[in-house]
């Protein structure tokens, strides 16, 4: 399979790089996992594309299948007040998301829209499904199939925590990507 | 206890949870009232039976008047005289105390029957003549409604409006645990938050609730299959029925003045526009057709046309368009608010109440009134987090959501500011009222 063959080559070629620069790439992959420690979700989909490309060479990882299964591990993309739209800073991360779907084209997902309990329920239903919508217009642009994917909202109706502070509102601005 | 049986009822048709879970008690609080109250003497009802009754008739009148009127009533403890009847009322004793008017009853058990009969007179005490009387007979269970049906003679006797005083209130009810747990119920109750049953239990969200007009169903969305959609309900019965299935949003569902259909908020189109759906024929009309938002319709009272929100200019705004007309031919309703919502027609078809956000900078969203003839605004509340108003049926007041110290409350103020209470719940956040049509 096509798949298979690219994760090969990029396996050898990371066999190569990390016989080369072992120090310095673990000392990344440290630095990598401490960013993404916060971002986190619990229970991620995992290291599916990672295992997959892993065997055969020494078991460490190349930093591309480290960023990737990093990536996968963020299940929840903060959004800004009144913004429908993904955060910039995101796109690289869902980019690994679509791939990891088009490769592995039986994997199903489903985007759980949420907003911040300020404005009008009805509004933020539909805001919450409109966020969830951006994050899956641009999964199925970079090779995901819709039929891969559930889209749902649930507005202000289940918010991550409970307050009226910024710190609670800018968590309950959410899509969470729940596996199915 | 009648209201465990009801519990149990309700239960029967509903999800069976580990914990059993109280209907939350909602007490009402007076939070301003106006300046110049009309001053009301009205007499504890005497009582010519054996036993304690369960419910004080005249408290429940003064109760009554004080939270939704512009009265005052006058302390018992000040009173010259306690008549309870006409032949035992001297108007001096009352104007020497400054009453514009004065109400007295009796209260006896019907002769060979368990029924309780109630005799209230109501004077005018500046020009010395009755104005009311009558005798209304139930059960001691229905003393309630008794107390809040003379409420209603009095209301409409001196303001000339009708009483909204024998109306009820659904709303939802949330117990948030943690981000994974949370208990929702809608119930029923009072106006005032008395006497609350609970017509739904689930461990998902319920939103938008709506009373069909003859008061008898409502319709509710409910997320029990982990899907927002549309579900009828009968109140009697507690027979449910699924209305809708559509992909997406399924919401906003709002009974037509003539029972016959809902108007309802589908995005299986691509984005959330109007529809509605014949209840008869389950024939489904698409109303909006608009890239953007469409959502939170209201229907006109004559039911030829339907008010909603849409962000299609970029933020929020309030909407009118026809039933039948192109989906180009809509009005838009607001221009001077950052962001304008759930937008509806008081009774008098000109001003809309609606939630108004001023500006960007300041995210505070306030329940107004904006006459649509002279454009006018006035803001009706001093919190910053309103949503969901809900008029009464006689236009005289407001309810709806909002926070207070952290908590969800259901507030009522006055169509003009003035007067106002709130019913803050024992247990739990309160939210998303739908104020009960006329219902006798």
């Amino acid at each position: 399979m096509r798949g298979n063959s690219q994760w090969l080559k990029f396996a050898i070629a990371g066999l190569v790089l990390v016989s080369l620069a072992a120090c310095k790439s673990s000392e990344d992959a440290e630095a990598q996992t401490d960013e993404m420690g916060s971002e986190m979700g619990s229970a991620g989909t995992s290291t599916s594309a990672a295992q997959a490309s892993g065997a055969g060479t020494s078991g460490r990882l190349t930093q591309e299948q480290i960023q990737a299964e990093n990536a996968l591990r963020q299940t929840v993309f903060y959004f800004d007040f009144d913004v429908a739209e993904f955060k910039p800073e995101d796109r690289e991360t869902l980019t690994f998301h679509a791939r990891d779907l088009a490769s592995n084209p039986s994997k199903r997902l489903r985007l759980e829209g949420h907003a911040d309990e300020r404005g009008t329920r009805e509004y933020n239903l539909a805001l919450g499904e409109r966020r969830a919508n951006s994050i899956l217009n641009y999964l199925i642009v970079n090779g995901a199939s819709r039929s891969q994917i559930e889209v749902v909202s649930y507005g202000e109706e289940r918010p991550a925590m409970t307050g009226q502070s910024q710190s609670v509102y800018n968590r309950n601005r959410r899509v969470e990507v729940v596996a199915r | 206890m009648t209201l465990k049986r009801l519990h149990a009822f309700a239960l029967s048709f509903l999800f069976l949870l580990q914990i059993s879970t109280a209907h939350a008690e909602l007490s009402i609080q007076i939070t301003q009232g106006i300046d110049n109250p009309i001053p009301i003497a009205i007499v504890p009802f005497s009582w010519e039976g054996s036993g304690v009754l369960s419910e004080d008739v005249a408290e429940i009148v003064s109760s009554d008047l004080q939270q939704v009127g512009e009265f005052r009533a006058l302390s018992p403890s000040n009173m010259l005289a306690m008549p309870r009847e006409e032949r035992e009322v001297y108007y001096r004793d009352w104007s020497v105390l400054a009453q514009d008017y004065l109400l007295v009853g009796k209260v006896q058990r019907s002769p060979g029957s368990q029924l309780i009969s109630v005799q209230y007179e109501f004077f005018d005490i500046n020009r010395e003549i009755k104005l009311a009387g009558e005798v209304l007979t139930g059960t001691e269970a229905q003393l309630r409604d008794i107390g809040h049906e003379i409420s209603n003679v009095v209301f409409e006797l001196v303001t000339g409006n009708r009483g909204a005083f024998t109306t009820q209130i659904l709303y939802v009810v949330s117990d948030y645990v943690s981000p994974e747990l949370s208990y929702f119920r809608l119930e029923k109750a009072d106006y005032d938050g008395r006497r609350a049953q609970v017509l739904l239990e689930s461990r998902e969200p319920i939103m938008s609730p709506s009373w069909s007009p003859n008061g008898l169903d409502i319709a509710y969305v409910s997320f029990e299959t982990d899907l927002p959609r549309i579900y009828t309900q009968n109140i009697a019965t507690g027979q449910r029925r699924q209305i809708t299935n559509y992909p997406n949003i399924n919401s906003s569902p709002v009974w037509s003045p003539d029972g016959t259909k809902l108007a309802m908020v589908l995005s299986k189109d691509g984005s959330p526009d109007i529809y509605v759906h014949d209840l008869l024929s389950n024939q489904l009309t698409r109303i909006t057709d608009h890239p953007a938002i469409d959502t939170e319709p209201a229907w006109s009272r004559d039911g030829r046309s339907i008010v909603f929100m849409s962000d299609r200019t970029g933020q929020p705004q309030i909407y009118q368009m026809e039933i039948g007309a192109s989906s180009y031919e809509v009005e838009r309703l607001t221009y001077d608010c950052f962001q304008c919502a759930k937008g509806q027609f008081l009774p008098d078809g000109i001003n809309l109440v609606h939630v108004r956000r001023e500006t960007r900078q300041s995210p505070q969203y306030q329940i107004s009134i904006m006459n649509t003839e002279t454009l006018r605004v006035i803001s009706l509340t001093s919190t910053s987090l309103d949503e969901s108003p809900s008029v009464a049926p006689n236009g005289s007041m407001i309810m709806y959501g909002t926070k207070y110290n952290g908590r969800g409350v259901l507030d009522a103020v006055s169509i003009d500011g003035r007067v106002k209470f709130r019913l803050p719940s024992s247990q739990g956040d309160v939210r998303e009222p739908a104020w009960s049509p006329f219902l006798n």
